[in-house]
C-alpha cells in the first residue's frame, strides 16, 4: 500500500473517534430511567381518570412530534383545543396542561431525557413549575 | 488539485500559521458570543446592525466584482485577462465564504439557520440573497475549478462551462443588488431609502474588488514565479479608475438630495455622520478619513502616467479599498440606524471580542485564499506555453 | 486493488449524499401523526382586524402609563434591563416629537411636548417586518390580523428590527431570566413563557389573553383609557370613538396602515 503507514494509523484514530462513546462509558453505571406520575396533581384524580393526553405508548414515542403540531396550532394558526382519540378535548399548552399534571420535571421528563442524552431546549423558555420536596 | 497547497515554503507556512491562530483567537471568542448571546458585541436595541452585517456588505461586492475579469476576458475575449481570470475567480469563491461566515457569526440562533430553507420566504430579500450567494459560491468553484484543471492538463476548457462562465456574469451583478435591496426597500430607515442604492454598490463593488485583485495580483508576482501581466493590472486599474469616479459621484447626488430638498430625515444622517451631533460623534473622524482617501486615490488614479508607474498604482488602490471599506463595510451601516425612529442618537463602535471575531472570519477567508491562489499559481506556473506574448517562466 | 485518489473521494462523496438522502427520505415517509381535531378555544374573542385606540385624556397621572406598562411586563415576563442600549420594552412612554417624528413644531404647547404617548407595536395592516422575515417567524395571523412573533422559528437575524419604522421591536442580547422583576406577586409568571437570547419579541395584543376571552393585559389595566375592538366592525366601541373624534396614528405617509390610533 502506497503510504500504507500513514493510512493504518489514521484508520486506527478514526476508528477511535468513532467507537469513543462505547469505551468512554464503560464501567459507568447506567439506570434505567424510572420516570414519577405520582404527583399530587395526579393523585388527586380518582384511578380512572389518570389518563394522558392520549395513550401512553402513543405519547412514549410521539410526545415530540405532538408538541411540535401543538406549537405550531397554537402560535401560527390560532387553534387552542384539540381534541384526542377518544373524543376528550385539551387545551394545547406545555406549561398549562402537560406539566399542570406531570409538574416532576426533574423526576419525569429529565429522568428519560438524561438517560438518552438529549436537551429539549424547550426549558429555556417555557417555564418548569415549582417542584415541590416530596 | 488540493496537493498543491501542501507544498510550500517556509514564508507560506508561517503564513498558514499566523492565520490559523487568528482563527483559533476569533473562534474562542465565538465560543464566548455563543455561550453569552449577541450581547457581548456593541450592537443594541437602536443600532441592531453593525461590524459583522458591514463586512458582509462590503464582502458581497468584493465578491461580485469576479465578473469585472470574467466578462471582458470570456465575453469580449479580452486575452489579456487570461492569467488573472482565475485569480478574480478564486477571490470570489473566498469574499462569498466570508460573507456567509459574517451572516452566521451574527444570528442570534445560528442553530436555527436552517429555517431559512425549510420554510422558504420569497418575499423576503433575505431569503433571496442566501439563494443568490450560494448559486453564485457554486458557480465560481464549478468554472474556476474546471478551467484551472484543464489548463493543468494542458488541455483546454471543456465547451459546457461556457454557459456557466455567461450565467455567473449575470449572478455577479444580481447578487450585489439583492444585497442593496435588504436596505432599500425599508420604509422607515431613509438613510437608505434612496432608488440609487443598488447602483452605488455595485460602482463601490466595481472599484474596490479590481483594486484588491491588483494588489493581490502584484504580491502573487512579488512571491511566486507567476506573472498575472503588467497589460491586465493596467487595464483593472482603469476599470478601478472609472468605477470609483462613479462611486464618488453617486455619493454626491444622495448629498445633493438631501441637502437642497433640507428634509430633515434625509439629512440627519449624514450630519451625524460627517459632523456629529453635539458630543454624539464617534464616527465623524472616520467618514472624514474614508472621504480624504477616496480623494487621495482619486487624485492619483485620473492621470494615467501615475497609474503607469506600479508602486503609486498600488498605493491609490490600497487607498480606494480602504476608502470603500470604511464607507460600505461600517459608515453605511450604522449611518441607517442613526438616528433611531425616536429621533435619538444611540452611538456604536464594536467591542473587543467582536472584532476578534471578524478579524477571524476575515483570516478563515485568507486562508481559502492562500489554499486557492497556491493552486492556481502552482498550476499556471507549469504552463509551457506561452500564448500572450510576454515571457513565461518554465518549471526546471 | 488500486484506485486513484480522486475515485475514491467521488466514491466517498457519492456514498455520503446517497447516505443522508436515504435516512431523510425514510424519517420522511414514516407514520405521520394522525391530526385528530383541532380548534380554536370556544371563548377566544374574535376580530377580523384588532385595533387599539389611545384616549389621551384618560391618562391624567404618571400612574395611569405605569399601570398599563406593569401589567404587561408582568403578565408575558418582560424583562427588566437597565443598560438602555439592550433593553426590552413592549409598551412604554415616548414624547409627543419622539413618537411622532416629522411633527415637530417650534410653538408647540409645552403640555404636548410635556405629555407621555403609550407606544407599542401597532399591528400594521401592511407590515414591513413581516414583508422582510426570512422565515416567516413574524407573521401576520390571517385569523385577525396581529402580527404575531413565533419564538421558536426565529433565527434572530434581526432584519424585522431594521424594517419596523416605529423601533416597536427589541432582541434579547442576552439570557433574559435573571432580569425578570421579582417584587410581582407571581414571579415569573408560570403561565406564560420567557424568551432565550437570540431572538426578537414585540407586543403580541395578547393573543394568549384573546384565546381565553380576556383582553390585553394593559386594556384591562387602563381603566377606560386603552380602548380595543374589531376595526372591521362597524358597531365595535373603537368604531365609535373614531367615528366621533378626531384621531392620528404614528407615520402614516409610510404605508404601513398601523392599527393603534390616538385620541385627545
Amino acid at each position: 500500500m502506497y503510504n500504507g503507514g500513514k493510512i493504518l494509523i489514521g484508520l486506527l484514530i478514526f476508528v477511535g473517534l468513532v467507537t469513543f462513546p462505547y469505551w468512554d462509558n464503560i464501567g459507568k453505571a447506567t439506570v434505567k430511567p424510572d420516570p414519577k406520575v405520582d404527583t399530587p396533581e395526579i393523585m388527586k384524580l380518582p384511578e380512572s381518570e389518570r389518563k394522558c393526553v392520549e395513550a401512553t405508548s402513543f405519547i412514549k414515542t410521539e410526545h415530540m412530534k405532538l408538541l411540535n403540531e401543538w406549537r405550531d396550532w397554537v402560535v401560527r394558526d390560532a387553534d387552542g383545543v384539540y381534541t384526542n382519540a377518544e373524543g376528550r378535548k385539551y387545551t394545547m399548552s406545555l406549561q398549562n396542561t402537560c406539566m399542570k399534571c406531570h409538574s416532576n420535571k426533574t423526576k419525569f421528563c429529565d429522568e428519560c431525557h438524561n438517560y438518552v442524552d438529549v436537551k429539549p431546549y424547550c426549558w429555556d423558555c417555557h417555564i418548569a413549575p415549582k417542584e415541590k420536596e416530596i | 488539485m488540493l496537493e498543491k497547497a501542501l507544498k510550500g515554503g517556509p514564508r507560506y507556512w508561517v503564513w498558514i500559521l499566523f492565520l490559523l491562530s487568528v482563527i483559533g483567537v476569533g473562534f474562542l471568542a465565538y465560543l464566548y458570543q455563543f455561550k453569552n448571546g449577541l450581547g457581548i458585541t456593541g450592537m443594541s436595541r437602536d443600532v441592531s446592525w453593525g461590524l459583522y452585517i458591514g463586512q458582509f456588505t462590503f464582502l458581497v461586492g468584493v465578491a461580485a466584482s469576479g465578473v469585472m475579469v470574467v466578462l471582458p476576458y470570456y465575453l469580449h475575449n479580452y486575452k489579456k485577462f487570461g492569467r488573472i481570470t482565475v485569480l478574480g475567480e478564486f477571490l470570489a469563491i473566498s469574499a462569498v465564504i466570508m460573507c456567509m461566515l459574517f451572516i452566521f457569526v451574527d444570528m442570534g440562533q445560528p442553530l436555527r439557520v436552517l429555517n431559512v430553507i425549510l420554510h422558504p420566504t420569497p418575499n423576503s430579500v433575505m431569503f433571496f440573497d442566501m439563494l443568490v450567494l450560494s448559486g453564485y459560491l457554486v458557480l465560481n468553484v464549478l468554472v474556476g475549478w474546471t478551467v484551472l484543471g484543464a489548463e493543468r492538463k494542458e488541455v483546454s476548457y471543456p465547451k459546457w462551462v461556457k454557459p456557466f462562465v455567461y450565467l455567473s456574469i449575470a449572478w455577479a451583478p444580481s447578487i450585489h443588488t439583492v444585497t442593496a435591496f435588504l436596505y432599500a426597500g425599508l420604509p422607515g430607515r431613509h438613510f437608505w431609502l434612496s432608488a440609487i442604492m443598488a447602483a452605488r454598490f455595485l460602482a463601490s463593488a466595481f472599484a474596490a474588488g479590481p483594486a484588491l485583485l491588483i494588489l493581490l495580483a502584484m504580491i502573487v508576482r512579488k512571491y511566486t514565479k507567476f506573472d498575472p501581466g503588467k497589460e491586465a493590472i493596467q487595464a483593472l486599474g482603469k476599470i478601478v479608475t472609472y468605477f470609483m469616479i462613479t462611486n464618488v459621484f453617486f455619493l454626491g447626488l444622495e448629498f445633493f438630495t438631501a441637502f437642497y430638498s433640507q428634509i430633515p430625515g434625509h439629512m440627519s444622517s449624514f450630519i451625524y455622520l460627517y459632523s456629529g451631533y453635539g458630543e454624539h460623534a464617534k464616527l465623524v473622524p472616520v467618514m472624514w478619513l474614508s472621504s480624504i482617501l477616496a480623494v487621495v486615490a482619486l487624485s492619483m488614479l485620473i492621470f494615467p502616467q501615475i497609474r503607469a508607474n506600479e508602486r503609486l498604482l498600488a498605493f491609490a488602490c490600497a487607498s480606494t479599498f480602504l476608502s470603500l471599506w470604511i464607507d460600505k463595510g461600517f459608515g453605511l451601516i450604522v449611518g441607517g440606524f442613526v438616528p433611531n425612529p425616536f429621533e435619538r442618537i444611540t452611538e456604536y463602535w464594536p467591542t473587543l471580542p467582536e472584532t476578534l471575531i471578524a478579524l477571524a472570519v476575515w483570516a478563515i477567508g485568507l486562508l481559502v485564499l492562500t489554499v486557492l491562489y497556491k493552486i492556481a499559481v502552482t498550476i499556471k506556473e507549469e504552463a509551457v506555453f506561452d500564448k500572450y506574448g510576454e515571457s513565461q517562466v518554465k518549471v526546471e | 486493488m488500486s484506485i486513484k485518489r480522486r475515485e475514491f473521494l467521488k466514491l466517498a462523496g457519492i456514498s455520503t449524499v446517497l447516505g443522508f438522502g436515504g435516512v431523510s427520505a425514510v424519517t420522511g415517509l414514516r407514520r405521520t401523526l394522525e391530526a385528530s381535531e383541532v380548534m380554536p378555544n370556544p371563548e377566544a374573542l374574535v376580530a377580523k382586524k384588532w385595533g387599539m385606540v389611545v384616549d389621551m385624556s384618560k391618562f391624567k397621572t404618571e400612574e395611569d402609563y405605569q399601570r398599563c406598562i406593569d401589567a404587561c411586563n408582568h403578565v408575558h415576563n418582560v424583562p427588566s434591563i437597565d443598560n438602555p442600549k439592550k433593553e426590552i420594552k413592549w409598551i412604554w412612554e415616548e414624547h409627543y416629537e419622539n413618537a411622532f417624528p416629522g411633527n415637530e413644531a417650534p410653538y408647540l404647547s409645552e403640555k404636548i411636548k410635556e405629555l407621555p404617548f403609550l407606544v407599542l407595536c401597532n399591528h400594521c395592516t401592511n407590515p414591513p417586518c413581516v414583508r422582510v422575515c426570512p422565515t416567516k417567524a413574524t407573521f401576520k395571523r390571517k385569523s385577525d390580523g396581529i402580527v404575531m412573533m413565533d419564538m421558536h422559528r426565529c433565527i434572530g437575524c434581526r432584519f424585522c428590527m431594521a424594517a419596523c419604522p416605529y423601533g416597536a421591536r427589541s432582541f434579547n442580547w442576552e439570557d433574559p431570566r435573571p432580569f425578570i422583576k421579582k417584587e410581582q406577586g407571581n414571579y415569573p409568571n408560570p403561565e406564560f413563557p420567557t424568551r432565550t437570547k437570540g431572538v426578537v419579541e414585540k407586543c403580541t395584543f395578547c393573543y394568549e389573553r384573546l384565546a381565553k376571552g380576556l383582553k390585553p393585559a394593559c386594556v384591562e389595566a387602563s381603566k377606560g383609557a386603552l380602548l380595543f375592538g374589531d376595526l372591521e366592525d362597524p358597531n365595535s366601541e373603537v368604531r365609535q370613538v373614531l367615528g366621533s373624534r378626531y384621531s392620528f396614528r404614528r407615520r402614516p405617509e409610510l404605508g404601513t396602515q398601523p392599527n393603534v390610533y390616538y385620541i385627545f
